[in-house]
């Protein structure tokens, strides 16, 4: 067959690979005992989970005087936390919903996983209000369900509660989605193994036949729920920013963090993947279905988003000056030269400076400063949501009650303790499912495969061409 | 494990192009085809067997439909019927500040309604044992399957030499 794909465009499947090797190279690392450095790893990752629970109960059975919040400071890093995973999140759905409405062919190598990051991020935002609320037992409180007090209704005005709907729909939406696509490629785990693990893939296939009209529901499924994610990927941190924006708080009260917070959770969410998927395809042998390629795509993405954070961070600062409301000039003032300039200092130079490196091509194309850069992203992003809550509650309306916020072990654990979660998480994942939609990849090898398509391809058809003119 | 009560004759192809080409092959030598079971979604399948479009979406804006107006509905009458309650000098009715929620409802509804749905219509579902022809079909063959529950010998017959003529790698029979 021949492909109708331009000679000049890379392909996305390297190592000349057949159905079978994919199938093979994917599955294989569920069927292998695991690896040296993941049982490390899990170690590690548990060890945190175990903080977290820990720094939990300490929170719980002690109450929320043990983190430095008062008066003012109503929120510290638990907020910031929140934000920053929920950014972290909105990757996945990105890369699979809206990618796969822009027939973005490399999306397929890394979707999967970003979907798995997705969820687990969500997992780990979501718990961040819950705990914040101090008494967890309550949190059933924040939905409207019939109770004896009234009934007595939540308040469907406040952008708080619109944040429990998005979230909590956002969760439901992701983990159908992802476990959508997963069920083929659960079926091909299932019809290699044998004994118990054909019992458990049995179950987890849910019966997968391969069908012809199967998979013409599974396309139509798949397409429709992108189609829905879409305006919910971007929905749901709008809402996350209307928490802030809707207040009277001089610094947050503003409209351009809706598309302002969107940019910046694609861009920290790419990052994540980034940090995330340059560690998975060099322990698990994944270089021909994650190619520089694919990486090199990704940093485009971090290059535009960081950038339009940057043109927001200014807008901003030029608006707060524009307006002649002195309350707005000094929240600003205060973010840059205040007690917490660090923290401006921070998010500046990693999400706005750093990025611009992606400028070269080279760069672009190069592992190790890819991982360095995803990282220096992770923590600007963090630095971002921390600048915004901090150094705002710190300097409010009142000077008599202006504070420094600095925090305790248990907030500091909590946040640690979360990476953790993720990282438990997503090392289950990388165990028990395949980490590269494998339906998906052959469905693109003969438009993507580099026995197909690509430079070296084209250099060989036009050999043959002018190797038939002559004669 | 679910059974048909079918004896199937099926073929298993390498390559879905050759596989495709049997399937117009059948079609035009009005041979009816059982089933056609595929590692990936194929382009062009749907049109080569003659599925007719899959009508999913439509249950999709029927759920999204209902999440929409319960959502909104319910919100509306909490705060204009049940338990009125002034936030911010907003009206009792401030529909603007509904939107977000009724969104999110309109999504949630639709797919979760729509997954549900697939499930149900495809018969699977967690713990769900369907029965398969081969286990490469998952990895790297390509099937078209005849029903041959109550054909004769020379029709089975018949279906066989196509498979193999039309390019099948391994033809075999199988009840299910």
């Amino acid at each position: 067959m021949s492909a109708s794909v331009s000679p000049i465009r890379e392909p996305l499947v390297t190592g000349g690979k057949t159905y079978h090797d994919i199938t093979e190279d994917i599955c294989s690392p569920t069927e292998r005992t695991p690896s040296t450095a993941w049982v490390l790893a899990f170690i590690v990752s548990v060890t945190g989970l175990a903080f977290y629970v820990f720094c939990v109960a300490w929170t719980v059975w002690n109450g929320i005087g043990t983190w430095n919040l008062n008066r003012t400071i109503g929120w510290g890093w638990d907020i910031t936390n929140f934000v920053w995973w929920v950014g972290i999140g909105h990757a996945g759905t990105l890369i699979s919903a809206i990618l796969l409405l822009f027939r973005q062919k490399w999306r397929t190598g890394v979707n999967r996983a970003a979907e798995a990051m997705t969820i687990f991020a969500v997992i780990c935002a979501g718990q961040f209000p819950l705990i914040h609320m101090g008494r967890l037992w309550l949190a059933f409180f924040i939905f409207p369900y019939p109770n004896t007090r009234g009934p007595l209704w939540v308040n469907f005005n406040s952008p708080l509660l619109w944040d429990v709907f998005a979230i909590s729909t956002y969760f439901t939406v992701s983990l159908l989605f992802w476990y959508t696509g997963l069920v083929p490629d659960f079926a091909t785990v299932r019809d290699r193994a044998k004994g118990i693990r054909r019992r458990v893939y049995n179950f987890l296939a849910f019966g997968w036949t391969g069908s012809a009209k199967h998979w013409q529901r599974w396309e139509s499924l798949s397409l429709i729920l992108a189609g829905l994610a879409t305006p919910l990927v971007l929905s749901v941190h709008t809402i996350v920013s209307f928490d802030f924006a809707t207040s009277v708080i001089p610094g947050w009260h503003t409209t351009i963090f809706p598309p302002y917070f969107v940019a910046g959770a694609i861009f920290s969410g790419f990052a994540m993947v980034q940090t995330l998927m340059l560690i998975t395809r060099k322990v698990l042998n994944l270089q021909d279905y994650i190619t520089l390629e694919h990486i090199e795509s990704m940093n485009k993405v971090i290059l535009a988003t960081g950038t339009i954070v940057g043109v927001a961070y200014l807008t901003e600062l030029f608006i707060a000056w524009y307006s002649g409301y002195i309350y707005e000039q000094f929240a600003f003032y205060n973010r840059v030269l205040g007690p917490y300039y660090w923290s401006y200092i921070g998010m500046m130079s990693c999400n706005v400076l750093s990025p611009q490196i992606f400028w070269w091509r080279k760069l672009r194309r190069s592992v190790l400063v890819t991982f360095v850069m995803s990282i220096f992203v992770n923590i600007g992003m963090w630095f971002e949501r921390f600048v915004i809550i901090a150094t705002t509650l710190a300097r409010d309306y009142l000077p008599s009650s202006w504070s420094y916020y600095t925090p305790t072990w248990v907030e500091i654990g909590l946040f640690i303790g979360t990476i953790g979660l993720f990282f438990t998480c997503f090392l289950i994942f990388t165990r028990v499912a395949p980490v590269v939609a494998i339906a998906e990849i052959k469905s693109i090898l003969k438009d993507a495969g580099d026995q197909y398509v690509g430079p070296e391809v084209a250099r060989k058809k036009a050999e043959s061409a002018t190797a038939t003119d002559t004669h | 494990m679910k059974t048909y009560n079918k004896e199937v004759l099926y073929g298993l192809y390498e390559d879905e192009q050759v596989m495709l080409k049997a399937i117009r092959e059948a079609k035009a030598q009005h041979l009816e085809i059982w089933d056609v079971f595929c590692p990936f979604p194929v382009h062009g399948l749907d049109n080569a067997l003659g599925l007719s479009e899959s009508r999913l979406h439509i249950s999709g804006f029927v759920y999204g439909a209902i999440g929409a107006l319960l959502g909104f509905g319910f919100m509306t009458w909490v705060f204009t019927r049940d338990w009125p309650i002034i936030f911010g000098g907003k009206p009792y009715f401030s529909a603007p500040a509904f939107i977000p929620i009724t969104f999110e409802l309109t999504v949630l509804f639709a797919s979760v309604g729509m997954v549900v749905t697939f499930y149900t219509i495809c018969g699977m579902g967690p713990g769900v044992l369907n029965p398969t022809l081969d286990d490469r079909i998952t990895d790297d063959k390509f099937c078209i399957a005849f029903d041959t529950t109550n054909t004769t010998e020379e029709e089975q017959d018949k279906l066989r030499s196509f498979l193999s003529g039309s390019g099948a790698a391994e033809v075999d029979s199988k009840n299910i």
